[in-house]
């Protein structure tokens, strides 16, 4: 009795600690759906666990009730080998009850899984916004394919921006292996698979910053695979997409033109592209705008001065196996690259 | 029997070694080498290069290298005229005959100085232990390295067996032109 009322204030314990914990700033909780799609996956996750939590207990209380109604024997006593003799007895009409029962809850799980699929197929894709998002070992490339000209697309990498209220489609390939598109606050998992397209729909009713995951073992920096999704108002959806629409601006100060010079002239250009100047590379994140977002190398670093120089001086210190080499480049060069991409708002 | 295991799985540590944190293994001072071609990808330099440190690349016995050697053979469009190494614009890659040298800093050399006639310089603009990587890479090509470390063929291509683990065939003397008479025209 002493060990059960332990056992339950425990219990009682965690359950507070669970409860009082904080969510981080970028929500990535499947139990705060903020779009159609997951909650339809957050009300199936209920279901199952009400019903599982339901036979979990009737099955414990069942064996219970067994132990308790077993014949006790003293310890010294020889065994009760009698049932032996006794042939085994047919299935009752309570364990024939108990199956059946068990049957239809199974299937009241199918159909429940079948009902939240039709219902995440319902979203309305009327006046959706139109992305096409590639996965790479380890980073995302997204694409804006909204527009009347093919020059109104634009490319970005790593962050999502879509606008609250409207659906959104999303096309998903991959350029290596197989990775999932994981966006826990907005929609389930999606694989990515060489070769193929796959689609996912969503639509983000509250604004706010989410992150997504790779969520398929993918080589090293599986882990480190991340993206955020920034849902924000229509007006402000656009004005982002009017800026992400222009080339790069020319550097100024004499600093951040030195910048760019090194930048088109070393192994940078080689592999990124900034729109507006000969760094035309296809390999690695379109850096046009590249201070405009908030996270580097997918979510693994915050964007700041300190962190771009050190993801550039070494990025096998923060991310081993990243396909980025390290670019030996001078003190002064590289505070100029930094100075430079700084500047590309 | 231990020893004789032992050895063969430390050769196998060798071979499928990843070293992430890039070597410099060009880093010792050296003679400066000119560029030979103004043909570069984005912005020209006109800085000289430096020459191959070493005679051989570090990457020949290591085939993870090899196979990002293959990465960046395609990153950095290589085929567009070298085609998959049977050669378009550019010439062939696939045997050891080479117009410059088919040695490793040989062909370093190629790469950072560029060549005449279109091979673009890349010094600079490739960091060095990539070179050694494509370098290496490109003699896995003519069957220069060990079968074990080179990289297979491409799925996309011809699915027959790879040029570099074909067994070496001598030329068969039936598909070779009939000799020419030598002396005058017949009568």
């Amino acid at each position: 009795m002493k060990r059960l009322a332990v056992v339950l204030a425990l219990s009682a314990l965690a359950a507070a600690v669970l409860a009082a914990t904080p969510t981080p700033d970028a929500a990535h909780q499947v139990f705060e759906p903020m779009g159609p799609q997951a909650g339809h996956i957050g009300q199936l996750w209920n279901l199952f666990v009400a019903i599982c939590a339901v036979v979990f207990g009737v099955v414990l209380a069942v064996l219970l009730v067994a132990l308790w109604r077993a014949p006790r024997a003293p310890h010294t006593a020889p065994g009760d080998v009698s049932p032996l003799a006794d042939p085994e007895r047919r299935a009752t009409r309570r364990v024939g009850l108990g199956v059946g029962a068990i049957t239809v809850l199974l299937l009241v799980l199918v159909v429940a899984s079948v009902f939240t699929d039709r219902a995440i197929a319902r979203l309305s894709l009327k006046d959706a916004v139109s992305l096409e998002v590639t996965a790479h070992q380890w980073w995302w490339t997204v694409k804006y394919l909204d527009g009347e000209h093919v020059s109104d697309r634009v490319e970005t990498a790593n962050e999502i921006h879509v606008p609250v209220g409207r659906p959104v489609i999303v096309q998903l390939r991959s350029d290596d292996v197989i990775h999932s598109l994981w966006l826990p606050n907005l929609a389930g998992k999606r694989d990515l698979i060489p070769g193929r397209t796959a689609m996912v729909t969503f639509r983000a009713d509250q604004p706010g910053v989410y992150r997504g995951q790779c969520a398929e073992f993918c080589g090293y920096q599986h882990a480190l695979m991340g993206l955020l999704v920034v849902a924000e108002t229509p007006e402000r959806y656009q004005a982002w997409l009017q800026a992400q629409r222009q080339p790069a601006q020319p550097p100024t100060d004499a600093q951040a033109v030195r910048g760019r010079t090194v930048f088109e002239s070393t192994a940078c250009a080689m592999c990124h592209t900034v729109n507006g100047t000969q760094a035309q590379g296809k390999k690695a994140p379109d850096l046009t705008h590249v201070a405009s977002r908030s996270t580097l190398a997918a979510g693994t670093l915050p964007n700041t001065r300190e962190a771009l120089a050190d993801w550039i001086r070494d990025p096998q210190k923060h991310k081993p196996g990243t396909n980025m080499p390290a670019v030996p480049l001078s003190r002064e060069d590289l505070d100029a690259v930094v100075t430079y991409l700084g500047s590309l708002r | 029997m231990l020893i004789l295991s032992l050895v063969v799985a430390l050769a196998a540590c060798e071979r499928e070694e990843r070293t992430f944190r890039t070597p410099l293994p060009n880093a010792t001072p050296q003679q400066a080498g000119e560029r030979q071609s103004a043909n570069q990808p984005a912005q020209p330099r006109t800085d000289l290069v430096r020459n191959a440190a070493s005679p051989r690349s570090p990457y020949e016995g290591n085939a993870y290298g090899v196979a990002q050697g293959k990465r960046l053979y395609r990153w950095y469009n290589c085929g567009g005229c070298h085609a998959n190494g049977g050669g378009g614009m550019g010439p062939a890659l696939m045997d050891e005959h080479w117009r410059y040298g088919g040695e490793p800093a040989q062909i370093f050399q190629s790469i950072v100085q560029g060549r005449p006639n279109g091979m673009p310089s890349f010094g600079g603009h490739i960091p060095e232990d990539q070179v050694w990587q494509i370098v290496a890479y490109v003699r896995s090509m003519g069957g220069q390295l060990r079968k074990d470390v080179a990289p297979s063929r491409s799925d996309t291509m011809y699915p027959g067996e790879a040029e570099n683990a074909r067994p070496k065939m001598p030329i068969k003397p039936e598909i070779l032109p009939p000799e020419q008479p030598t002396g005058g025209p017949q009568q």
